[in-house]
């Protein structure tokens, strides 16, 4: 089966700056994947790589079997930008033609049908549409593009709890139809923890974590238990966040094997303890003092 | 088409994945009798467009509940119930929660609240499930 993403340490400058780097992925056909990281973290730089509307400054991204910016690739890939744009004076209908005279494989029943089943007039203006209205016909014209792979870029981070379910429900009910990959990005991890069965960690422009969300939840778990060096646990447990207090230790390990050690206790994570454990492990230490380094290091 | 028995939802507090939680609400449905042989599970279209999940999550559960032999699936027609889970277990039910009782009681009056008896429980429990891995 060709994989939906492939991506060999992808990269990508703006200037001096590393926006993407060392992104090395291979994303099966048929997933919905989730993209989290805090807002700067490289999220929309490795959307747009991925849709081919960005050249990488190294490395190698293919997309469902070829490169993303390939004419023929293009028609199978569908991008659902952020904040989910539509053109303010035109009309619904108006949009759907528009859909159908720059896609060639524009599924116009498809969107007819949405249109008419989400209730929207299609005589009024896209201007005048609520924000969850907007995010539906965003979502109808990639849909009835009918893409392979679907890309969307934060969709519902502007939308209210009761349009962010619709947006995300019409979003699930077209993936069991029509059998596509989704590639959506959000900062909120509630969004992702029903939707998506593939995650992808991203922040300060590097990937933290990626892998089938089931697997993930169940070879991470939260130790709790008496204070201890984390560098004396078995091999095969690998500390992804440590605490401690004077007596206790907390700990949040990876590890394929059980967790035999009665002397702790074993907690389950959630998808957004998962996140926050690795978002933080790539977070700054908080202010460590330097000993012996001049003041101006931090300059560099 | 005939309406679906039972309606799933998620806890997403609960820290069980959301797969899982679909596996333990159909296995729990048919221990309580609310399911039974032949009875129509929810296609996986009705569950996504009830609970807006991705559609993966529930052929996964669905899939882990034919392995089990609990349901097998017809295609084009539906997902069915094809076992019974009532029958084993149900008559050691009420003397096993009567010692249970008797074992609560106990742990009150040794001076036990509701959260040392659910720790104590909890780490009896955890231990010998270990101990039976082991």
């Amino acid at each position: 089966m060709t994989a939906a993403l492939q991506a060999q340490d992808l990269a990508k400058k703006y200037g001096r700056r590393w926006a993407l780097r060392d992104c090395t992925l291979d994303i099966p056909a048929g997933r919905v994947v989730g993209l989290v990281g805090p807002n700067g973290a490289g999220k929309s730089t490795l959307l747009k790589l991925a849709s081919g509307q960005l050249a990488p400054t190294s490395g190698t991204v293919t997309v469902l079997g070829g490169p993303p910016a390939d004419p023929a690739q293009l028609s199978r890939i569908g991008f659902v930008a952020q904040d989910t744009p539509t053109y303010a004076g035109l009309t619904v209908a108006d949009h759907l033609r528009l859909g159908a005279r720059l896609n060639p494989r524009w599924d116009s029943a498809l969107a007819r049908e949405r249109i008419d089943r989400l209730g929207l007039d299609p005589g009024r203006k896209a201007g005048r549409l609520s924000g969850g209205e907007r995010a539906q016909l965003a979502l109808t014209l990639g849909l009835a593009k009918r893409p392979e792979l679907l890309i969307l870029d934060e969709p519902v981070a502007a939308l209210d709890p009761l349009a962010r379910r619709d947006f995300l429900r019409g979003l699930m009910e077209a993936t069991a139809e029509h059998e596509l990959s989704v590639l959506l990005s959000s900062h909120l991890v509630s969004d992702l923890e029903r939707t998506c069965d593939h995650l992808i960690v991203l922040t300060d422009s590097r990937v933290r974590l990626a892998g089938e969300v089931d697997e993930l939840l169940a070879t991470h778990h939260r130790l709790t238990g008496p204070r201890r060096d984390p560098g004396r646990l078995p091999a095969d447990q690998h500390v992804v966040s440590a605490r401690h207090t004077d007596r206790q230790s907390t700990l949040i390990v990876r590890t394929g094997g059980p967790i035999l050690d009665p002397a702790w206790s074993v907690g389950r994570l959630t998808m957004e303890d998962l996140v926050l454990a690795y978002m933080e492990q790539a977070a700054p230490a908080p202010a460590p003092v330097p000993a012996a380094r001049p003041a101006l290091a931090v300059l560099r | 088409m005939e309406k679906s028995v039972i309606e799933f939802h998620l806890d997403s507090g609960s820290g069980v994945s959301p797969y899982q939680q679909l596996v333990r609400q159909v296995r729990h449905a048919m221990r309580l009798g609310l399911l039974r042989e032949g009875d129509r599970l929810p296609t996986v279209k009705e569950v996504v467009a009830q609970l807006a999940i991705n559609p993966n999550t529930v052929l996964k559960a669905y899939r882990e509940l034919e392995h089990e032999k609990l349901v097998a699936a017809r295609p084009g027609v539906g997902t069915f119930v094809t076992a019974t889970l009532t029958d084993a277990t149900l008559a050691a039910h009420g003397p096993l929660r009567e010692e249970l009782r008797h074992w609560l009681a106990k742990a009150r009056r040794a001076g036990l609240d509701e959260e040392s008896i659910e720790a104590l429980f909890m780490t009896t429990f955890r231990n010998t499930a270990q101990e039976d891995v082991a």
